[in-house]
């Protein structure tokens, strides 16, 4: 079994339940995924498949190489982990028929990147008082330390910064629909990153973990 | 992108409901569970609004209750659970959101009627 697949998210929309409840869907492009790369335990310690998602025109010349076996030209390139490798060849192309309605996935995306961020909007600080005489402290970060001793300031001090595309994993989203011939996916809820973005689909962990030791 | 995101509602979209537009009084059918029954409830009143496009689409009807107690539902237009929709009457308006009907009560909150538009529902 495969671990997982790569897509892109679409977009959200809204769809009807069978009882007839208007349920947010994020709609994602899952797959067609082609095989790279195939790794065993004997040649590289461990089991994994590399996938290749999506297309470019041009490879630079060790990509051409790479690819070659394949005979793909993906965007992405991605390993998720298979039970067995030796079902897979390089060149294979896996669709998201490896989900079925009803189940739970995890989605893996690339939440929208917010450039430089104070304090209150990147860590949750509470800023200063709105009122009785307040100036410029509004959303100031407050003390970063003591005086003298130690005489500078911790490293990991959470300051302001740059907020950038963090990876983030949103667990067990109910899968709504799946569509093969269109390599559609639709998830109950919101998915991190914005239209376009690349997410990873995977079954979800925790109800693996749970069948595992049941 | 969104061509797709389009083509995943399109199975949603309800295409048997009569066509009907703000001003118009309309009876909605809608279908109710209550402690496992299944009833159809019917709401009466004027279309004060539509908005939305998709399955995202809702309209609101107000009617006036008892005690002259307004009262505005709003409905997802595409929603399965719409039995029916009757279009009584069609209002004459001018504008599409009909809010100024909120501060009018009994002879003031009549709308005239609309001649019968081509296609019209009622009979």
């Amino acid at each position: 079994m495969i671990e997982g697949l790569l897509g892109r998210k679409l977009g959200m929309t809204q769809i009807f339940d069978e009882s007839g409840r208007a349920v947010p869907v994020t709609v994602l492009e899952v797959g067609p995924c082609v095989v790279t790369q195939v790794k065993t335990k004997e040649r590289d310690g461990y089991e994994a498949v590399q996938l290749g998602f999506g297309h470019r025109k041009r490879q630079n010349k060790p990509m051409q190489g790479h690819l070659r076996a394949s005979g793909a030209s993906p965007r992405y390139l991605k390993e998720v982990r298979v039970d067995d490798p030796g079902q897979f060849q390089v060149g294979q192309v896996v669709d998201c028929s490896m989900f079925q309605p009803g189940q739970l996935v995890d989605v893996i995306g690339w939440r929208k990147g917010r450039g430089f961020q104070g304090g209150v909007k990147r860590h949750g600080f509470a800023g200063g008082p709105k009122t009785h005489g307040q100036s410029d402290r509004h959303r100031a970060p407050g003390s970063i330390g003591p005086t003298t001793d130690p005489g500078r300031v911790h490293k990991g001090k959470r300051m302001a910064g740059r907020m950038g595309p963090v990876r983030v994993t949103v667990q067990n989203l109910k899968v709504m629909q799946v569509d093969p011939q269109r390599n559609l996916v639709l998830v109950q809820g919101a998915v991190p990153g914005h239209p376009n973005g690349l997410v990873i689909v995977r079954h979800a962990v925790k109800q693996r973990r749970a069948k595992a030791t049941a | 992108m969104q061509d797709l995101i389009r083509s995943v509602q399109e199975q949603y979209l309800r295409t048997d409901l009569p066509p009907f537009s703000p001003g118009d009084t309309v009876r909605v059918h809608y279908r109710v569970v209550e402690g496992g029954n299944v009833r159809v409830q019917p709401f009466e009143g004027v279309v004060i609004r539509k908005r939305g496009g998709g399955t995202d689409a809702t309209f609101t009807v107000r009617r006036i209750a008892s005690h002259g107690i307004g009262v505005e539902r709003t409905f997802p237009l595409h929603s399965p659970l719409i039995e029916n929709i009757e279009v009584l009457r069609h209002g004459k308006v001018r504008r599409a959101r009909l809010y100024y009907l909120r501060e009018r009560a009994g002879k003031a909150a009549r709308l005239k009627e609309r001649r019968r538009p081509e296609g019209s529902y009622l009979r």
